[in-house]
């Protein structure tokens, strides 16, 4: 054994690879290796892919027109309900003034990404900023910035926001400015101490030593080494931006009718439940699947890229 | 001990002051919270007359400074509709909110706890699948469409429980689940992750070593400290339900402190809804500081930072 390792590093210093060096899987093949095996990350994915599909091309699989009030047609149930009502016209029946239910799924995953990712964006950037600056600079940055996630941490979330709703008025536009600027705190705190952590390597150190910028630190050393961190926080924010839009909608304070959302399509049913419960289940069950891909996808990326599980 | 605790009562002090200026001026983003009042195309005389008697006409930091004070004396204000002082209605509804989200937090840990130690007790095991699993699925699943799942199925299709209002017991039991699972998730990876570092220490195996019942090292010595970090956690997520609460509130039609937020949004009833974000936040913050008081107690590792 002690032999073999000798003669290894001794091939080694000459440049010469063994067999099972060149027959070793690459990097790339180890993590395409990695992406693949993972179940959850997998099913996520493909879960995630065909939801943002159907929201992409909402306006061309949608057989009626999502708007179009039918109420010669209203509350005609879904196919596998055994009733002479259902129809494959209307797959997954109509609401209750005769929109085609499935059309209004399709557009409703628009509204739920659109404001899910740009909530996210929003609160993304203002958290990894105080995040990042807190992590490097310590001392006085770190209090203010901790003063300012204990308090953000304090206001309920939800209230604040159906509250400034309600004053400004709500709309699209106003509905992601509301939760961008509200749910900054997880990225904050996570890209803190993943700052913290990076910041006490070597690396940063020589880099210190050799009179780089703070600029240059921060946006070479730093940022490529906190960005697996900041991409897992990132997916699970846009899930939880996600939740929120549809618990304000719910509520009636998010996205306003007639715009289908799933959390106001929930809301709109919700009255007729007892009758029909699936003009629930199908927009609870859609909002579901696609806050459990996000989340499956966050993980499982944590799982692939933690240096631990890289052997 | 007590330098940790001065401190950490100033942090305090200060968050709940920055809360407050937050919390005043939300009704100042709209700009002109008389025209709010009024609703848009109100008289020009009928907005001048709000403006005189709710007093926005005087200096902003002035009516901040007033309004903190009056609040700081109890005083938080008159409702714009129920023509009642905000403080008694508030004070009213609070221990109703305060009792579902104590049971809903008991919920919460009971389902969380055991899972977790049962995960760590048999990491990669069925169980341990099981509770991911169940993790997984909590995190994912809206907390309002999982209260009307529960109303569909319980109060409708099996007639067991009841479904709206406030008069047993048995009216708490749905809320509680619906506002209690959301908690579990992450109480159930938080205990994992304690039991499975407690359960290697060395301390553990010594017990162990000295033919200790395994049911004995494993909740009297290994439990104890890996619950510390938990009762931070369950004092913060205390917090975010009581916020939270206004969601199962409206759907199970519970009369308490989120409803009333509800209703007060609906009406915009600004120096309510002021005062009930107000309330939540300082409740959250006495909270948390209590935990982190509890916690210095329980670990004298905490103490010293």
């Amino acid at each position: 054994m002690a032999e073999s390792t000798i003669a290894r590093s001794t091939l080694a210093r000459a440049g010469v690879q063994t067999a099972e060096e060149i027959l070793a899987p690459s990097p790339g093949a180890m993590m395409r290796r990695r992406i693949f095996g993972h179940y959850g990350l997998m099913f996520g994915a493909f879960v995630l892919l065909v939801i943002i599909g159907m929201a992409l091309f909402a306006n061309v699989i949608s057989p009626h027109d999502a708007y179009d009030q039918q109420l010669g047609r209203k509350l005609i149930p879904p196919i596998w309900h055994d009733s002479p009502k259902a129809t494959w016209s209307h797959p997954l029946g109509t609401d209750h003034l005769g929109r085609d239910y499935l059309s209004r799924l399709y557009h409703g995953a628009q509204v739920s990404l659109l404001i899910g990712f740009s909530a996210m964006i929003i609160s993304g950037l203002i958290g990894t900023v105080l995040g990042v600056l807190a992590g490097y600079f310590g001392g006085r940055v770190d209090m203010v910035v901790n003063f300012l996630i204990t308090t953000r941490l304090s206001m309920p979330v939800i209230l604040v926001a159906l509250a400034v709703v309600s004053i400004i008025g709500s709309s699209l536009t106003v509905v992601i400015w509301v939760l961008g600027l509200l749910i900054w705190d997880r990225f904050a705190v996570v890209m803190r101490s993943a700052t913290q952590q990076v910041r006490s390597l070597e690396f940063v150190t020589a880099a210190e030593a050799l009179g780089c910028s703070h600029t240059r630190i921060l946006l070479t050393e730093i940022a490529p080494n906190v960005m697996n961190h900041l991409i897992v926080v990132a997916t699970l924010e846009m899930a939880h931006a996600i939740l929120l839009e549809a618990a304000l909608s719910f509520l009636g304070l998010g996205v306003q009718p007639p715009t289908p959302s799933w959390g106001l399509m929930i809301s709109e049913a919700k009255g007729l439940m007892y009758f029909d419960p699936w003009l629930i289940a199908i927009p609870g069950v859609a909002l579901f699947m696609l806050v459990l891909s996000i989340n499956l996808v966050g993980d499982g990326l944590r799982d692939v890229t933690a240096p631990e599980n890289r052997s | 001990m007590a330098i940790y605790a001065l401190k950490r009562l100033g942090v305090a002090l200060l968050v709940a002051l920055t809360v407050s200026l937050i919390t005043f001026s939300m009704v100042y983003i709209s700009g002109d919270p008389a025209i709010t009042i009024a609703g848009e195309g109100a008289r020009i005389e009928d907005i001048e007359n709000i403006r005189k008697y709710y007093g926005f006409d005087r200096p902003i930091f002035i009516q901040y400074l007033d309004w903190l004070w009056q609040a700081i004396h109890g005083d938080l204000g008159r409702s714009y509709s129920l023509r009642v002082p905000v403080a008694d209605v508030i004070f009213e509804r609070l221990p109703t909110t305060m009792l579902l989200g104590a049971c809903a937090i008991t919920f919460g840990l009971a389902l969380a706890i055991p899972l977790g130690v049962l995960a760590a007790v048999k990491p990669n095991s069925i169980f341990d699948r099981a509770a991911l699993t169940i993790a997984v699925i909590g995190q994912a699943m809206p907390t309002f469409w999982f209260g009307l799942t529960l109303i569909l199925v319980f109060g409708v299709m099996l007639r067991w429980l009841p479904i709206t209002g406030q008069d047993s017991w048995w009216n708490f039991v749905m809320p509680a689940i619906a506002l209690g699972y959301n908690v579990a998730p992450a109480v159930m990876r938080l205990t994992r992750a304690g039991m499975l570092e407690v359960l290697a220490s060395d301390y553990i195996r010594t017990a162990r070593a000295k033919g200790l019942r395994p049911m004995k090292v494993l909740f009297k010595h290994a439990l104890r400290n890996a619950v510390i970090p938990v009762v931070a956690l369950a004092a913060v997520q205390f917090g975010f339900m009581l916020g939270g609460s206004i969601v199962i509130e409206t759907i199970f039609q519970i009369n308490g402190l989120g409803y009333l937020a509800w209703e007060s949004i609906q009406r915009k009833d600004l120096p309510m809804m002021q005062a009930i974000v107000l309330i939540l936040s300082i409740i959250y913050v006495v909270i948390t500081f209590l935990a982190d008081m509890l916690n210095a107690f329980l670990d004298p590792r905490i103490r010293v930072t």
